[in-house]
């Protein structure tokens, strides 16, 4: 075993392996960027080397200072956790070059599952199935219905040179292939002047399903699979492990295949290989296909160390340090359900735009394992992926898991940046999911309901009122003549103002109204418990108070200050920033006229160039952001004045 | 030592007292409601729809969440100009904005407009008085459109009318007690010099407006048409004139800003008293105090029940009896208590006057329990000179220079009143029980005087006076003093600051003392005893 190792990450991944070698005793160096200067994986590792500034190229991504670090520190071995460089081949390659051991897979592996194409040729050749199709270059009507037969029907006709769902068909009956292969190319010619087409498999009711496998460079054995359908945008965003409805058949099947797709290259370490499963008439071991493989520990590697109480992180120390796989096939087993889900800080109404913030609570319920990066206090910077924690629960049956997650979900607590916290909640109790229906296309296709943001409960609101009031307190409070006085308490949730009324009737008596409903609350060892609901956990800071509503939910109110009433302008004379991001544009400049809509200012954030417009016609009378700065969440970057007519 | 307590709340005495004391209760808490109403539902859905808060929900926006209030003269002007002014159409009390205790002056515009009756001078006055002796800052909430001219004659030209509001103003503004008016209606002729003469004011936009003449009598004295928003609106007073130092959008963000003047009073914020409770429960004083007054009972059960932890230092228990006097904490708040247990006689006044020497000397507020009858009367108790003793005892109440704050507890007739801190003697606080009764004499004592005069005098002459005549030539005397004594009555002519609820006692007197103590306390100087 190795005595010291460098883990070239950051956050929770960064954090998970600590644990583990620690729990070896082996000694860990961690690295960080500038911002990262304080994070959590930087106090917990046994040495902490700078890296460089905040941009991920400069730092985590930047592999000779790594390997420099690396080298100084006298690590043995690099742990790339999962993103940046893990699936680098180059910097395998370099860390091999070093003299160190890369914690995974050779180059030369990275390198066949990296160009997609030619590693699902691979896979075929290994006898692992993938999608069905016909990539041909004989584009004559009768060939590509003799492959539209060979390949079974539904089928999926595409444009080679396609996107956006343009010169695409879905063709159930062969009777009707010759004509819809006609409109796909007269569309196709239209839209990209380019008639081929490609066939394919249609899966209907599409499935992620993956296999966790561990080489050890000549065998290979699985560790079972994940379902990881539940996806927003290919973003992860639950995974389980036993995939429901998985029958011994197909998992053996799989199971089978994912070791054969590990065995063909010479697999060294953990990595998973993803199939796409045909649900629509259950599961059937001859509807998977290969879609890719992941040369790397998976970010939800944790479900399936829940159900075989594994540690997948020892055994890839292990594995790299030379040892043998530590088990058999034959010696795995399934015990019981486990779930994961994943925290992000992301406004889910804006679209799951990545949030910034600092975390001035973060709570997490015990019982449950908890994988995280961050402390109450640190803040969730722009820079990097704004994943908060995993919360993984693991119980004897799928339902059960699913409850205790939920339980978890609500008990936990976030404030200073938003979060996905609802959403998930939501997805727990979606139906089909419960029924153990996942499929990849769930989220999109219920979205609005799955990301309504309910508003609060007046009971909720009620418990904000009396912490935004917070009354004074001692056997006077409340004190009147005859009859009390009546409060108005103006709050805002998500914008919308929140009427409320108090009445302190008394040291620990109040009633309080909100949107005519009428509550009481009495006050003990200082705690106000409005009548008929639960004492709720809440915060108030800097303007907001938050209540941790159980199963209700996560409310955050704004108390608006009274005194803030000479608001300049309206929203269409400034443009803010929608989210933090770099400025890459500045396309207007001071006493240009500009037309409703017309571009403003290109931001750069999370890799994607957003374009800011105008939100009425008018004058620049100011541009107040500047190519390359970094700029945060509601900052505003152009204003306009009325255009002389 | 704990007072000891030999009510038993078993017994049908404590029954019947009860149901009686709950009966009045209830009387005063009609009046009471009824004068927060206002000038009545129609009125307050016109200022409403104004955009406007009602009086009682702008002082409730001012305080602090959950702030005691002390309201003084609750039941202000009840049963008179024909019931035409609930409360005086002022509301008027002690609270508290981030901890600093004010003294809140609200204008009730739904009332005549909030135009100043006889009586909502006198309540603006007293709590000026009270404001002014207990250093209270002052916020007046402004909506009234000056002296009520129909009562003209009674509300301008003496000393204690209109002007002398603000004559108070300054002359608190020149001893460092702020002044902080906030405009949110009218606010003309003399009314206009509420904010012009106040430390710091407020206006809202819109709504507020500060003339010395209206544009109806401008346009009559002058020809000039103007309207009230051009004449002496927010804008003008902010922008223009200078009359108003703060713009405020609406009634909530005026109150906010009279919150932030407060704040920056740079007056520390006090802690509310606290203290131990009544070892007793003051729920039993309503079948305690017998329903009719002439029933003697232990002043001490009430005592008892409304000083902390029920302790008194009794002080000279033996000597003297019919005045209990001893030390005791309300609310951790040192006080002297001094309360009758019978008429009082030469050793009781005595004793009374030692009592208070002991308490201005160690500069310990005074709290006062009455309920007397007045001092003993007959040729033993003159002889002996009672109106010597008696006149010690007025003295040292006269004189003293600590807080005094009398409940009227019972009766308070003649010079017992004067000697138990009656009105006259300017306690800084003085509230009353629903039960109480005030004045020079009981209704039967003079009724049977009258009698008695009458009766020589027919007789002198000769004539005869059956019983009968002598029952219905008693009755018109018996009946006005029964009306004239009656607390409602009282409390409407501001003999006193409010009808208080037996059972909040403690309550009271412990916001009184901590509103009274923002004063510094003199030394005293006492005037000649006559020994």
């Amino acid at each position: 075993m190795f005595s010291r190792i460098l883990i070239a990450n950051r956050g929770e991944i960064a954090c998970r392996i600590i644990d583990t070698a620690r729990r070896l005793g082996v000694e860990t160096v961690a690295i960080f960027s500038d911002a990262d200067a304080s994070a959590r994986h930087v106090a917990m590792a046994d040495h902490a080397i700078r890296i460089g500034p905040p941009p991920a190229l400069d730092s985590y991504l930047n592999s000779p200072a790594i390997l420099a670090a690396a080298r100084a520190t006298g690590s043995q071995a690099i742990h790339p956790g999962y993103g940046f460089l893990s699936e680098n081949p180059d910097f395998a390659e370099a860390v091999a070059q070093a003299g160190l051991v890369f914690i995974g897979p050779g180059a030369t592996a990275i390198r066949a599952m990296g160009l997609k194409d030619a590693a699902k040729a691979l896979m075929e050749q290994a006898g692992v199935p993938v999608v069905p199709g016909y990539h041909g270059g004989d584009q004559s009507p009768e060939r590509l219905a003799r492959e539209a037969g060979r390949i079974g029907y539904p089928v999926l006709i595409k444009a080679v040179a396609g996107g956006g769902g343009k010169g695409m068909r879905r063709v159930a009956d062969p009777a009707q292939f010759s004509e819809a292969l006609a409109s796909a190319r007269r569309e196709a010619q239209n839209a990209f002047g380019n008639d081929a087409v490609l066939v394919e498999r249609y899966v209907a009711t599409p499935r992620h399903v993956e296999v966790q496998i561990f080489g050890d460079g000549t065998r290979a054995i699985h560790l079972f699979e994940r379902d990881c359908s539940l996806q927003r945008r290919h973003q992860k965003v639950i995974e389980e492990a036993p995939a429901p409805g998985m029958t011994e058949a197909m998992r053996q099947a799989m199971g089978q295949a994912a070791v054969r797709a590990a065995e063909a290259i010479a697999y060294v370490g953990a990595g998973t290989v993803e199939f796409i499963v045909d649900a629509s008439d259950g599961l059937h071991p001859d509807r998977f296909w290969f879609m890719e493989m992941n040369t790397r520990l998976q970010v939800e590697h944790p479900v399936t160390e829940a159900i075989t109480g594994l540690d997948l992180v020892e055994w890839q120390l292990r594995v790299a340090a030379g040892e043998p796989l530590p088990l058999r096939q034959e010696d795995l087993s399934i015990r019981g359900h486990a779930v994961e889900a994943r925290l992000y800080a992301e406004n889910v109404p804006a679209g799951f735009l990545p949030a910034t913030g600092r975390l001035t609570r973060l709570m997490f319920p015990q019982g449950i394992r908890v994988e995280t990066g961050v402390r109450e206090g640190d803040a969730i910077s722009p820079w990097y992926d704004p994943l908060i924690a995993k919360l993984i629960a693991h119980g004897p049956t799928r339902q059960s898991a699913l409850e205790r997650l939920a339980a978890a979900l609500a008990r936990t607590q976030v404030v200073g940046c938003e979060t996905n916290l609802a959403f998930l909640s939501a997805l727990l109790r979606h139906e089909a999911f419960r029924a153990g229906h996942p499929d990849t296309g769930l989220i999109e296709r219920d979205l609005s309901a799955l990301t309504l943001a309910a508003p609060p409960p007046p009971e909720v609101a009620a418990q904000a009122v009396l912490v935004a009031a917070s009354p004074v307190e001692g056997v006077l409070a409340g004190f009147h003549l005859w009859s009390p006085l009546a409060q108005r308490i103006e709050l805002r949730w998500s914008g919308n103002p929140v009427s409320c009324g108090l009445v302190v009737d008394g040291p620990d008596w109040a009633s309080i109204a909100v949107d005519g409903r009428a509550f009481t609350a009495t006050r003990s060892a200082g705690i106000w418990r409005v009548d008929g609901s639960p004492v709720f956990d809440t915060l108030a800071v800097l303007g907001e108070i938050t209540v941790f509503a159980g199963v209700l939910g996560t409310f955050t109110f704004q108390i608006p200050d009274p005194l803030d009433r000479q608001i300049p302008g309206t929203g269409a004379e400034v443009t803010l920033s929608p989210m933090p991001g770099l400025v890459r544009a500045v396309l207007v400049a001071p006493c240009q006229d500009v037309t409703q809509d017309a571009p403003l200012i290109v931001l750069e954030a999370m890799k994607m160039e957003h374009t800011l417009t105008a939100a009425r016609n008018g004058r620049v009378a100011e541009v107040l952001a500047s190519e390359g700065a970094q700029v945060e969440a509601g900052v505003p970057l152009v204003r306009l004045e009325p255009a002389d007519d | 030592m704990r007072l000891t307590t030999k009510v038993q709340p078993s017994s049908d005495s404590f029954k019947v007292n009860r149901a009686a004391h709950l009966a009045l209760l209830e009387q005063a808490r009609q009046a009471a409601e009824f004068a927060a109403q206002g000038g009545g539902e129609p009125a307050r859905q016109r200022h409403a729809s104004r955009g406007k808060l009602l009086p009682r929900d702008r002082i409730a926006n001012l305080l602090d969440a959950g702030s005691p209030f002390l309201e003084v003269g609750a039941t202000a002007a009840h049963g008179m100009y024909d019931n035409a002014a609930p409360g005086a159409g002022l509301i008027a009390g002690v609270g508290r904005v981030h901890g600093t205790e004010v003294m809140v002056v609200a204008n009730d515009a739904t009332v005549k407009g909030g135009t100043y009756y006889p009586m909502t001078v006198k309540k603006h006055l007293r709590a000026q008085e009270i404001a002014e002796e207990c250093h209270l800052p002052c916020v007046y909430l402004v909506d009234s459109g000056g002296a009520n001219l129909p009562n003209q004659d009674e509300v301008f030209p003496d000393r204690d009318h209109f002007g002398r509001i603000f004559y108070n103003q300054s002359r608190m503004s020149a001893k460092g007690i702020p002044q902080i008016a906030a405009v949110m209606g009218s606010c003309t002729a003399g009314g206009a010099y509420v904010p012009a003469m106040a430390d710091v004011s407020i206006i809202v936009r819109g709504q507020g407006t500060i003339f010395l003449a209206g544009p109806p009598l401008v346009r009559a004295a002058t020809g000039e048409v103007v309207t009230a928003e051009d004449l002496g609106g927010a804008d003008v007073h902010t922008r223009l004139s200078g009359v108003a130092d703060y713009l405020a959008e609406d009634d909530l963000h005026a109150l906010a800003l009279a919150r932030r003047a407060v704040r920056s009073l740079n007056r520390p914020a006090r802690p509310l008293p606290t203290g131990e409770a009544p070892a007793h429960d003051p729920e039993d004083i309503l079948g305690i105090v017998p329903a009719d007054l002439r029933t003697p009972y232990d002043i001490r059960e009430v005592i008892a029940r409304i000083v902390d932890g029920s302790r008194l230092d009794e002080f000279k228990a033996r000597f003297g009896e019919t005045l209990v006097t001893g030390f005791a904490e309300v609310m951790g708040q040192p006080v002297g208590v001094v309360a009758n247990n019978g008429v009082l006689f030469s050793e009781a006044a005595q004793k009374g006057a030692h009592f208070i020497e002991l308490c201005s000397q160690r500069q310990i507020p005074l709290v006062f329990l009455q309920n007397i009858t007045g001092f003993m009367v007959g040729r033993r108790t003159e002889n002996e000179g009672i109106a010597r003793h008696g006149a010690k005892m007025v003295t040292a109440v006269a004189t003293t220079s600590v807080p005094k704050v009398t409940v009227i507890v019972g009766s308070s007739f003649g010079a017992g009143n004067y000697g138990m801190a009656g009105r006259a003697y300017s306690p800084r606080f003085l509230w009353t029980w629903p039960n109480s009764r005030v004045s020079v004499m009981g209704g039967e004592q003079a009724a049977t005087v009258l009698a008695t005069v009458r009766r020589e005098g027919i007789e002198r002459a000769g004539g005869q006076w059956s019983p009968e005549e002598e029952v219905e030539f008693k009755r018109p005397t018996q009946e006005m003093f029964d009306r004239q004594s009656h607390p409602l009555y009282a409390s409407a002519r501001l003999w006193d600051d409010g009808i208080i609820d037996p059972r909040k006692t403690r309550e009271v007197l412990a916001l009184s003392l901590h509103a009274a103590l923002h004063a510094p306390i003199e030394p005293t100087r006492f005037g000649v005893f006559r020994m």
